[in-house]
């Protein structure tokens, strides 16, 4: 029984973090259908911003909560405005420039940082069920995951600026004619995005090592999880990590770590045969 | 002007000039320059592999490196276990052949578009990085040859003459051999892209709808275009497992699918000679920046791929097309204006 | 005169979703016929269309070529079995010339020779031979159909299905589309689906009228024109 409880805290950790390295790339992929290949690095970018903070003397939460996805949304507005905005509607150019991009950063903090591993620890505390112990952290990183699928919901479907997203997204000539910009519309979005990416660095900064080429680990996962989930951002993101978290934990929990990830692989790639435009291409249609 | 570029012309002049440089340049430099060249040559088999399936055949693959790293890892274990050369070199070729006619079905006949077909390949790619790189132990071995994992595969025996496994080729009949064969790939792909299967490859790709209502099943043509494209790459991983006698798992890593890539937008989409150049000239540049300590190769090789997204979408030979026909194409309107 | 109707559908339905785009089509066409679909927007003929060239699979019912069920075959198949289709919005190898868009239907068909013969007298019939080197994705639209009729004739198929020919076009141009579908139709079955009735008063002798994704009537092209029921469903159109 506390096996079964212990194997369940796993998959949802699994799916947890799923969630969290992919919300930044659903938003920018649903909305913007904008294939960020440097979505790592931002990745990366807020694990560091995380990492100087806590250096420098500011509380962790506060530093992986609210410094990275600052720093990397600043970072967004300005890589949005010097490469995206001039490639839209040119999908594999956007995925060539953005893969151009995640080279930079790497080589650029390489340059910068060198390519020792940093690291912060990860806040204490445990909790026991049974035999076993559960890493607060552990529990603190799933309750994050559902608190953002929460607020992405929230803030597309109940506030303005969620409203004024949605309609541009679907039709920017219209909401040109009703005086939005779309440009600033993009801008932000690309924004918010980049700053979702920079928390989830910052959030996994204290369980992986944090090096320059950390970004790679990562892109793979959260690319496969976006394309899978299909274009609505929420359903999407959260089926989608659901079902390869689950895999993925259960494979690792019957052989190895390494073949727990070979087995989300192939099971996106049989996954995206069967349902080509994702899962929400076909199941939770014209959700969120 | 027609697209289809029916005239050999410039495939023979291509290809002669090709021939007249391999003869030249062994004369010209030295043992280690020469070994340097043939890895440039080598890459560039697999960057026109890429440049075909890409720019005439429009798939989008990103996990090119796939086909590589199976040409290279095939060659390795069936040389060691067999102690000749010959059909591991002929095994380097069919083997990726053999995956990607399976993962071009699989695809294909998915009626998988662009993006996901991308990540797909890219994501094949991973599997193979993820899994290789974790057969260390001793008990992950084919035959006699142990895979390796992240230490790779060492002391791979070298290309021999065929049936005399003692004798084999050195430096200089190792970059004919490479020289060559890209030459000789080069002008197949020329003579196979201005015959009709050619032109139905290019037309699916300009529209895929119009020449499935013209009757040509594209899926088909799509997997033959795939399929030769991973047996090249694959004979550029057996050359590339020659060259440095050793394999190991980050050839199938993303750095190296997006190394492929960077070629074949610098040296121009669409063509077969503008990725050669582009590859040899990246090389050359990243083997330049390798020895001095200033920028970071990731550095300068993303500046570039994104340079050349937003400002020369093209890439250089047909950019450099385009210039010529503005200078020279303006003197002919002047003339007709005359 | 064989008595297997050249193309029939029998019973066709195509749902999606809640909406019932075909209702129980029951249509036949005798070899060498010409037919125009009429109907307002949303009757459902551009869907009923891609259901007979193998871009729809329909949910119910099947679509027969001389006896042959191809319902919901693969799209590469219709034009093997002797099927020519030119689409609503015209699909073209855009970066090819005139010459190469029409050559590469032709090839498909007949040996390197005769494919370039074939090219060249297509050209001529269709008044394109002066226009030949030149890129189709920068040609006008009304030139880009001639193109497309073109390249659909190549192939010398039995029956061509063509969706709006004379969109998009000058009342000249027009004209010369409905004599160019008059001549093709010496030799070959057409069905051609239009909006524009002076086009069809040019070109049609049997017309069927779709609405709600059903046959209304089928009849001449008079009566169809005189037909309260047809005009009452084309209300605000000036059927006239």
């Amino acid at each position: 029984m506390d096996l079964a409880l212990i194997v369940s805290v796993q998959v949802l950790y699994a799916v947890a973090t799923l969630v969290i390295i992919s919300a930044g790339l659903a938003v920018i992929f649903g909305m913007m259908r904008v294939i960020n290949l440097a979505h790592g690095e931002f990745l990366m970018l807020g694990a560091y911003s995380a990492i100087f903070a806590t250096k420098a003397g500011i509380n962790i939460w506060i530093a992986m909560l609210v410094v990275a996805p600052i720093c990397v949304g600043l970072f967004g507005i300005v890589v949005e405005r010097l490469i995206i905005r001039h490639l839209y509607g040119r999908m594999v150019d956007t995925m060539l420039a953005t893969w151009g991009l995640s080279l930079l950063c790497v080589g650029l903090v390489t340059s910068l940082i060198g390519n020792t591993t940093s690291g912060v620890s990860t806040p204490e505390g445990n909790f026991s069920i049974g035999a076993y112990s559960v890493s607060f952290y552990t529990s603190a990183l799933i309750v994050i995951a559902v608190l953002l699928l929460f607020a992405i919901r929230w803030v597309l479907r109940s506030t303005d600026w969620g409203l004024i997203a949605r309609g541009t997204m679907q039709n920017p000539a219209m909401a040109d004619v009703l005086g939005i910009s779309p440009t600033r519309v993009y801008s932000i979005t690309f924004a918010v995005g980049a700053a979702l990416s920079g928390l989830a660095g910052g959030l996994l900064a204290p369980v992986s090592g944090v090096v320059p080429t950390m970004g790679a680990s990562f892109i793979a996962k959260a690319f496969i999880t976006v394309i899978g989930g299909g274009s609505s951002i929420l359903a999407g993101t959260a089926s989608a990590s659901a079902l390869f978290g689950l895999i993925n934990q259960l494979a690792t929990f019957i052989t190895t770590p390494v073949f727990g990830e070979v087995a989300l692989f192939i099971a996106a790639v049989v996954m995206l045969r069967m349902l080509p435009q994702g899962i929400t291409g076909r199941f939770f249609k014209g959700s969120l | 002007m027609t697209a289809f570029r029916d005239s050999p012309w410039s495939a023979v002049l291509v290809m002669l000039l090709g021939v007249m440089a391999t003869l030249a340049i062994p004369k010209w430099v030295d043992d280690f320059a020469l070994i340097q060249i043939t890895i440039y040559v080598v890459m560039a088999i697999l960057a026109i592999s890429q440049a075909f399936i890409w720019g005439f055949s429009g798939i989008l693959c990103f996990g090119q490196a796939s086909f590589f790293g199976l040409g290279a890892y095939t060659y390795a274990l069936s040389v060691i276990n067999m102690g000749e050369s010959t059909l591991p070199v002929l095994l380097a070729i069919a083997l990726p052949g053999l995956f990607a006619l399976l993962l071009g079905y699989f695809m294909f006949y998915g009626r998988l578009s662009d993006v996901y077909m991308g990540v797909i390949t890219l994501t094949v790619s991973l599997i193979f990085f993820n899994s290789v790189n974790s057969t260390a132990g001793p008990e992950w071995r084919i035959g006699n040859a142990p895979l390796g994992g992240f230490n790779g595969i060492p002391s791979i025996p070298s290309i021999n003459y065929p049936g005399n496994p003692e004798d084999t080729l050195d430096p200089l009949a190792f970059f004919y051999l490479s020289a060559f064969s890209l030459i000789a790939i080069y002008g197949g792909l020329r003579w196979l892209i201005s015959s009709r299967i050619g032109h139905v490859i290019v037309a699916i790709k300009e529209n895929e709808q119009r020449a499935t209502l013209l009757g040509f099943d594209a899926r088909a043509f799509k997997l033959f275009a795939f399929t030769l494209g991973g047996c090249i790459a694959g004979l550029a991983g057996c050359f590339f497992a020659n060259w440095g006698s050793f394999t190991s798992p980050t050839i199938f890593s993303l750095a190296q699918s997006a190394q492929i890539i960077v070629w074949v937008i610098v040296g121009g989409l669409g063509t077969l000679v503008g990725p050669i150049i582009g590859c040899m000239a990246i090389q050359w540049l990243t083997t330049q920046i390798g020895t001095q300590q200033t920028f970071n190769s990731n550095l300068v090789l993303g500046v570039i791929l994104v340079v050349f997204v937003l400002l020369v979408p093209k890439g250089i030979i047909p950019s450099l097309g385009d210039v010529l026909q503005k200078l020279f194409g303006k003197k002919v309107t002047k003339g007709e204006e005359a | 005169m064989s008595t297997v109707p050249l193309l029939e559908t029998r019973n066709l339905n195509m749902r999606f979703g809640g909406v019932h785009a075909t209702r129980d089509v029951n249509f036949k066409l005798s070899d060498g016929e010409l037919r125009c679909i009429i109907g307002p927007n949303g009757a459902g003929k551009s869907t009923f269309f891609k259901q007979l060239t193998g871009q729809l699979r329909p949910t119910s019912g099947q679509v027969l070529f001389r006896g042959q069920d191809i319902t919901g075959c693969q799209p590469h198949v219709p034009a093997r079995l002797g099927i020519g289709i030119k689409t609503q919005v015209p699909s073209l190898f855009n970066g090819l010339s005139v010459w190469e868009n029409v050559w590469l239907s032709a090839c498909r068909v007949y040996p390197k020779a005769k494919a370039l013969e074939v090219t060249r007298d297509t050209l001529e019939r269709v008044g394109l031979s002066s226009l030949q080197n030149s890129t189709t994705g920068l040609m006008a639209h009304g030139q880009r159909q001639w193109v497309e009729l073109a390249v659909v004739i190549a192939a010398d198929p039995s029956l061509i299905l063509l969706d709006e020919p004379a969109a998009g076009m000058s009342d000249q141009e027009v004209r010369r589309t409905a004599d160019l579908i008059l001549e093709i139709n010496k030799s070959h079955a057409l069905i051609v689906v239009e909006h524009d009735m002076s086009f069809i008063r040019m070109i049609a002798k049997m017309v069927t009228v779709f609405h709600q994704g059903a046959i209304l009537t089928e009849d001449l092209p008079d009566a169809v024109m005189n037909n309260p029921t047809v005009r009452q469903v084309y209300l605000g159109k000036k059927a006239a």
